[in-house]
């Protein structure tokens, strides 16, 4: 997927981060990454060990937290737990589903020493 | 290197005019990195004695230097590191989507509706937009951006209706992203109130996370692809407004279920809408026509308005 895309936008955040707080180095970098997102996360850390390299963040611990899908089932009118864009409501077994959760991609937080 | 297409921080350049080699060190990558430290944290680790006045504890002799009082407190508490957690809370395409905002506004003041056409390599885009701009010639200009990680032949093949196209090569990239087209747009004289197509990199899965800053994502779908397409590749098809089902004139040579194909498209995204479209034929493409005029007519709509609340 476009994870070296992702990868270089973690380390522009990561480095704006630490830079600001005056960072000797970045020990751990946390990510939150929803089960909807278009990430893959074991090209990610892949991704991530090669483009952290000889950066502030180089041999960082990267900690991915998974976020959940959620969708919002019209039909039910009410939100269920989606574990794929693809998946029907586990109520109602419909597809008018709209996920609500679970679609982010971010940098949560770093730890700076 | 990504580890499941191959993509990776490669030779971007548009129009052949091969801007990365300008704007970018020997060697470097596709996007410019901050420099590994500040400036003020190198000084501070060389000369520590006034700022760690503020601190409670340092050891420094000509060549060693313990410090304890470099924390945010600048303080030290005994069995605690120095180290602290920095909260951030950034979207990772954060940069991304505020440049796709910048195209989008800059769009919107012009009055031009775009599109960005996502598929995989082979679903006859480029035909679909060569037939569409035929169609279009001389009631509706219209522009092309056209992605590919290599070669101008799809461009070539669009500037051969006359319409004006540039093209970017991604290098070893596998979706456009905002900036590039950022920087495509300032180098097109695009006209008020036009239309402008956008098509990608051939690649149903990357382009999907990458907002341009276009009005609507465009999937082409073709029938010798297989109906479950879009299940297989759901990012996509819930990120597109609208599948256009091409390439339908091969139908009677192949076993593919139509309605099932649409039925999967909108089990992923119960509002996509669907047009069916054959370039060689001509089915759809009529609708598909009315499709974009009418988009057409709302983005004039709006400039019109933000012209006249001006």
């Amino acid at each position: 997927m476009h994870e070296m895309s992702l990868a270089e936008s973690v380390r522009g955040i990561v480095e704006d981060a630490a830079g600001a707080q005056g960072a000797q180095r970045v020990k751990t970098v946390v990510l939150e990454i929803g089960e909807l997102s278009s990430v893959e996360v074991e090209a990610l850390r892949f991704c991530l060990d090669v483009v952290l390299r000889d950066s502030l963040a180089d041999g960082a611990a990267i900690e991915i937290e998974a976020v959940p899908g959620v969708g919002w089932c019209l039909a039910c009118d009410r939100s269920v737990p989606l574990a794929q864009r693809y998946d029907p409501c586990p109520e109602c077994g419909g597809y008018q589903l709209r996920p609500t959760g679970g679609t982010e991609m971010r940098v949560k937080e770093i730890e700076v020493e | 290197m990504c580890t499941v297409c191959g993509c990776g921080a490669g030779e971007v350049s548009i129009g052949g005019a091969g801007w990365s080699k300008a704007a970018r060190p020997k060697g470097g990558a596709t996007r410019g990195w901050k420099a590994a430290a500040p400036a003020q944290a190198h000084e501070h680790s060389r000369e520590p004695a006034a700022e760690a006045a503020a601190g409670d504890a340092h050891i420094h002799s000509a060549h060693h230097h313990l410090h304890f009082g470099t924390g945010p407190a600048h303080a030290h508490a005994p069995g605690l590191t120095q180290s602290q957690m920095v909260r951030i809370e950034r979207d990772i395409l954060g940069k991304n989507d505020a440049r796709a905002d910048e195209n989008r506004c800059s769009l919107a003041a012009r009055g031009i509706f775009a599109l960005n056409l996502v598929s995989s390599p082979g679903s006859g885009k480029t035909t679909l937009l060569v037939r569409t701009l035929t169609e279009l010639a001389g009631r509706i200009p219209a522009a092309v951006i056209e992605g590919d990680q290599q070669t101008e032949f799809d461009a070539e093949r669009i500037r051969a209706t006359g319409v004006p196209a540039l093209q970017i090569n991604t290098g070893k990239g596998c979706h456009l992203d905002a900036d590039m087209v950022a920087r495509a747009l300032r180098q097109m004289d695009l006209a008020d109130d036009s239309l402008l197509l956008i098509e990608n990199v051939g690649n149903l899965v990357c382009p999907a996370a990458f907002d341009l800053g276009e009005a609507h994502k465009v999937a082409i779908l073709s029938v010798t692809e297989g109906e479950d397409k879009p299940l297989k590749y759901p990012d996509m098809f819930a990120a597109a407004d609208l599948m256009l089902l091409n390439k339908v004139d091969l139908l009677p040579y192949l076993a593919f279920d139509v309605e099932r194909a649409i039925a999967y498209a909108r089990r992923v995204n119960p509002a996509i809408e669907v047009i069916r479209t054959s370039s060689t034929s001509g089915e759809g493409i009529a609708e598909w026509l009315a499709w974009l005029e009418q988009g057409m007519a709302k983005a004039r709509a709006a400039r019109a308005a933000a012209v006249q609340s001006a």
